[in-house]
């Protein structure tokens, strides 16, 4: 089943075309990666489905209804939580409270203190973060920070989580962690739509990857349809 | 040991507080007439100063619409100060400011930054220009007299608003809103991106926060008798809160009582003791609070407490 759909979404900054006419969407239950070069409009895509812009033209669909034109707030309500590629926590509050605002807002709409507070320690212990709960978020390290941006998505409690490059700047054991952490997630029963430029882990991870150049999607296919296609090779990957 | 300094901590700003308001309460019973109306004027400025903190402490948009919300109470108390009894006429003030500031609000609260705080100062100035080409043009007189009301009454009236807007700005505060009101100051666009409504949040904030200027303004109006556009609207009531929770401190609730109170007592000391220097040693008292002290008084208390507790 399609958890997410978009039909000919486009979007125009003055005339450059971010985004082109791309149709894509996203299975229940898998992890399905986005690939491209810089600035292909891969950051643009997630920012049109999660409302941080309008559309120019298309429809985005969610679990099979239209969510073209809802604020991030609602959508966010709907069902879709997100990371952001250059991190924006709440530097000067603490960890937990990062957790537990996103708790006390998100989807459900009664939710009361103390099972906010439950739910946000459970989140923080599945990522990793127990540790460090009463630090000021801003004093983490870009690994923790990373994690904490994926426990605050998921304690709205979405049923698709958009990952914005999230092993971008880190190490290869931390690379190892996060890819670890997305499969639990999935495991979980979140759908995960996610950015990388670390093509081992978007290799390795994804059921299904999308590659966009200059705003238009070029090829779609599993892992190893990726790698061999011409297209993707002369664009994005390289010859070896 | 940290919960036992917290505990205690606590119990020391409730009795604090009671005593505050115990002393407050009781003041007119022992003292000069001249000191009832001094503290009616801190405690005006006290009103307007946690009001305004209490919309952009957390968020840190920088309004410098207060003297809108007063003046608006001011004109509302001249206009039907002779028609309905006082109680009224200060919640009607109070509401009226909250219905513009609700409108502004939505309105304004998409502009940032530098852009925000230019807008709010307009709208001020806008108002007061209006309200002056109108009482020329329409009313033929420029000012208005007000209803007068006994100092005594101004003052517990005054005393009441102020509990009132201690009372709301500390449930704001330890409310689910008021986390989130930091969030925005924070990070806005996340704040989005966890569910929290920012642009309504913000609006509905803005607007209780007017609502104590304008009641303040309200009762004011009926201690000076005589208002005008210039009066009412006075660019002062703009800046002097800004300049006095930095003063205080924003962080915490009481940095804002604590700066608006010291710093009117420091105005009315200066006036009358140099009424000529009286400027030039305010500037040179605010510039080296401002360079030594950048988390306010309250900065200073828990940077000699935690000192103290040190050494």
């Amino acid at each position: 089943m399609r958890i997410l759909e978009g039909e000919k979404v486009a979007k125009y900054f003055g005339g450059l075309a971010a985004v082109h006419d791309v149709n894509f969407h996203v299975n229940e239950g898998e992890i399905a990666g986005l690939i491209g070069p810089n600035g292909a409009g891969k950051t643009t895509l997630f920012n049109l489905i999660s409302g941080a812009l309008p559309l120019t033209s298309g429809r985005t669909r969610f679990k099979g209804e239209t969510i073209t034109g809802l604020k991030p707030n609602e959508i966010c309500k709907r069902g879709i939580a997100r990371t952001f590629q250059l991190i924006k926590l709440f530097g000067n509050m603490t960890v937990f409270e990062n957790v537990f605002l996103a708790s006390l807002f998100g989807v459900s709409k009664e939710i009361n203190k103390p099972n906010a507070k439950k739910e946000s320690l459970e989140l923080l212990e599945f990522v990793g973060l127990s540790g460090v709960k009463t630090s000021p978020a801003k004093g983490l390290t870009l690994a923790n920070q990373k994690r904490l941006e994926v426990a605050r998505a998921l304690a709205t409690r979405p049923e698709l989580l958009l990952l914005d490059e999230l092993m971008a700047g880190l190490n290869p054991t931390e690379v190892a962690q996060a890819m670890e952490l997305v499969i639990r997630i999935r495991d979980n029963g979140i759908t995960v739509f996610m950015i990388e430029h670390v093509m081992k882990a978007i290799m390795s991870v994804c059921n299904r990857i999308m590659v966009l150049d200059h705003g238009v999607k070029i090829a779609e296919g599993t892992p190893e349809e990726i790698t061999t296609d011409k297209k993707v090779i002369e664009v994005y990957l390289g010859e070896d | 040991m940290d919960r036992v300094k917290v505990i205690t901590n606590r119990f020391f700003l409730q009795g604090l507080l009671f005593v505050v308001l115990l002393l407050l309460a009781t003041m007119p019973l022992y003292v000069r007439p001249y000191l009832i109306i001094l503290l009616t004027t801190i405690i005006m400025y006290v009103v307007i100063t946690v009001s305004w903190a209490i919309f952009s402490g957390p968020t840190r948009y920088i309004s410098l619409a207060s003297a809108a919300f007063f003046g608006v109470g001011v004109y509302v108390s001249a206009m039907l100060g002779q028609a309905l009894p006082l109680p009224v006429v200060i919640a009607v003030g109070g509401l009226v400011s909250l219905i513009l500031a609700l409108f502004i609000g939505l309105l304004t609260l998409r502009l940032k930054g530098m852009y925000f705080i230019i807008f709010t100062f307009g709208v001020s100035e806008l108002i007061r220009h209006f309200l002056l080409w109108w009482e020329t043009n329409f009313t033929g007189t420029v000012g208005r007299w007000v209803v007068a009301v006994d100092h005594t009454i101004v003052y517990y009236v005054m005393v009441v608003i102020f509990m009132m807007a201690l009372l709301t700005g500390y449930l704001i505060k330890r409310s689910k809103y008021g986390l989130a009101l930091r969030s925005i100051g924070e990070y806005e666009e996340a704040a989005a991106h966890i569910g929290i409504n920012v642009t309504i949040l913000k609006a509905m904030t803005f607007a209780v926060s007017a609502f104590f200027m304008g009641a303040a303004g309200a009762i004011m109006a009926t201690r000076w008798t005589y208002i005008d556009p210039s009066i009412a609207f006075n660019p002062l009531f703009s800046f002097m809160p800004v300049l006095m929770a930095i003063f205080g401190g924003i962080g915490q609730l009481y940095g804002p009582i604590l700066g608006a109170a010291i710093f009117a007592l420091l105005e009315e000391i200066l006036i009358t003791e140099f009424p000529y220097y009286y400027m030039l040693l305010f500037g040179i008292i605010l510039v080296a609070v401002i360079l030594f002290l950048p988390n306010g008084l309250v900065g200073l208390i828990q940077k000699w407490r935690r000192g103290g507790l040190e050494g």
